[in-house]
């Protein structure tokens, strides 16, 4: 039975930001429950909240009302509880890659030398070998993420949120880096929450794809993604997966139609 | 009918002509037919040469005209003499203790002014209001001319080596202290979310992403510190000093000898260059500790 209870749940997490022109409600309360080992996409028109409820869930944000639960515990508020990649890399320029890779650790008291050997065979395993001792300037757009991605997994924590880590990618370099991050879910055994602009990007790697709206942020649709894994690039011509995808497309258009019609009357 | 048919469609005509005309009428006859730029770089041996000769032949002016009289020497002093100075300069003991002098209140203000200066930019990032309440006090400070409060800082501090030390702090700290906030203020909040994300204290965000980000304004500001810690100490000696090559300036030039103010000057620049020189070397050393 404990294996079934959710390893993440945001239960009624509503916040509303107070802003010159008054209350701004950015989220309306959202519930969200994710079982161990999940990989769940959050989509939806930019500003509907979704960069808030991941630093809610990693404790940046006080919530207005609503409580975190990792493994059953509340977590609201507290820092260190998840691993969290924000949109860009921020990897530190002065440190090489191996030691921006251990930073989690570091900042956990792990000994430097344990950090490191535990660090270079996961650089060396996952893409980044010959790049251990270089700094992030000599490093590709696709390397950087690779790098901070990793950062975020040594961190040791079982939920991940990723913050559109694929966003500023060229198409070849992020299709090629879906597959990586795939690897690196089904080695891992991690439970992802993952943002995306991108439909196709979070059908293709999710279990269940949560569709947002927008004013004030809210989950409009939980739509399950029952495609067999490993799945392969030709899944994305498949008639299942269309279907899916023109759900989805179906959902954001009906949303933003919707709030243009609010926004008209306002 | 013929007539009619033919007038308008000579009228289109006619003025496409025209403006064609008019077209060709401003474009030049001949474009100048025109080369990129090249410039050939020197030899370095020839750039030396270069810079050595117009040294030589500078100095060669100076004192023939000098001796021409084409130049006030009683003003303006030549070389031959500020030679002869020099030697009796240092033939005497009074040089050496000149320079370490000056020299020791140039690098210890230099020393105090940049890091308490460093750190006391750096500390406003630890509490926005305390930050609020102190800034508007540091930018009163900056725009106080500093020199101006040296007559005080020598009736406080002494005629010794402190009030010297204290004029360089007071020219060095206020810079810094901007420079190193400046730094902090670059700082990317989202690279501090990414340190609390992980779970880290106030103070590894602190000695972990703060410092080294603010390390590059620092050493930016260790150059303009070396001149000014240098003006501090010279106008301290100025106002009231029993040492150094300020107080042998002011001596020099109250008795009309005017090679002994050329000494100082030539000595002071080669103290300067000398410590130029070295904060170039610990400002390479340093940022290859930060970056590349």
């Amino acid at each position: 039975m404990s294996s079934l209870a959710p390893k993440l749940c945001v239960a009624d997490v509503s916040m509303t930001f107070q802003t010159p022109t008054g209350a701004f409600h950015a989220l309306a309360p959202i519930t969200l429950s994710i079982p161990q080992g999940r990989f769940v996409s959050l989509i939806g028109p930019s500003g509907c909240g979704k960069t808030t409820i991941f630093n809610i869930i990693a404790g940046l944000l006080e919530p207005t009302g609503g409580r975190v639960l990792i493994d059953g515990i509340d977590a609201t508020g507290t820092i260190g509880r998840v691993g969290y990649m924000l949109q860009k890399d921020l990897l530190l320029p002065w440190r090489t890659v191996l030691d921006n890779v251990i930073l989690g650790m570091e900042i956990q008291h792990v000994p430097l030398r344990a950090a490191r050997e535990r660090a270079l065979p996961l650089l060396h395993r996952y893409g980044l070998a010959g790049f251990e001792y270089l700094y992030p300037n000599a490093l590709s757009g696709g390397m950087r993420q690779r790098a901070a991605l990793l950062r975020t997994l040594l961190f040791d924590t079982d939920v991940i949120l990723l913050d559109e880590p694929f966003g500023a990618l060229d198409a070849q370099t992020k299709l090629r880096m879906q597959e990586w991050l795939l690897q690196l879910w089904s080695d891992f055994n991690k439970t992802v929450l993952f943002v995306t602009h991108d439909v196709e990007e979070a059908i293709y790697l999710s279990d269940e794809v949560h569709v947002m709206g927008t004013r004030p942020g809210r989950i409009i649709a939980n739509i399950p993604v029952p495609l067999a894994r490993p799945r392969i690039r030709g899944s994305v011509l498949t008639g299942e997966f269309l279907a899916i995808k023109e759900r989805c497309l179906e959902l954001l258009h009906l949303e933003g139609t919707a709030s243009e019609q609010i926004n008209e009357a306002a | 009918m013929a007539v009619q048919d033919t007038s308008p469609s000579v009228g289109p005509m006619a003025s496409l002509d025209r403006g064609q005309a008019s077209v060709q009428s401003a474009r030049p006859a001949a474009k100048p037919v025109r080369r990129l730029p090249v410039q050939k770089d020197w030899r370095a041996w020839a750039l030396i040469s270069a810079q050595i000769g117009i040294l030589i032949g500078g100095l060669s002016l100076w004192e023939i005209g000098a001796r021409a009289g084409w130049i006030d020497a009683f003003f303006w002093s030549q070389p031959s003499a500020i030679a002869q100075t020099m030697a009796i300069f240092f033939g005497s003991g009074d040089a050496w203790t000149d320079i370490s002098f000056t020299f020791r209140s140039t690098i210890f203000g230099f020393l105090i002014g940049t890091t308490a200066g460093s750190l006391l930019g750096l500390s406003f990032w630890w509490s926005r209001n305390y930050a609020a309440i102190v800034q508007p006090y540091v930018i009163c400070l900056e725009s106080i001319p500093k020199l101006a409060l040296a007559p005080l800082i020598i009736l406080v501090f002494g005629i010794g080596l402190l009030s010297k030390v204290a004029v360089a702090t007071a020219l060095t700290l206020v810079v810094s202290t901007l420079t190193a906030n400046a730094g902090v203020k670059a700082l990317d909040p989202d690279g501090e979310k990414l340190f609390y994300s992980l779970g880290a204290s106030r103070l590894q965000v602190f000695r972990k992403l703060v410092v080294p980000f603010c390390l590059p304004w620092i050493i930016s500001v260790l150059r303009v510190n070396i001149g000014l810690a240098l003006t501090g100490a010279i106008v301290g000696e100025f106002i009231a000093s029993q040492h150094g090559l300020g107080r042998a300036i002011l001596y020099a030039g109250q008795t009309y000898d005017i090679a002994l103010v050329w000494v100082a000057v030539l000595v002071l620049s080669t103290l300067a260059m000398v410590m130029y020189a070295t904060v170039s070397w610990v400002e390479s050393m340093l940022r290859k500790g930060v970056r590349q």
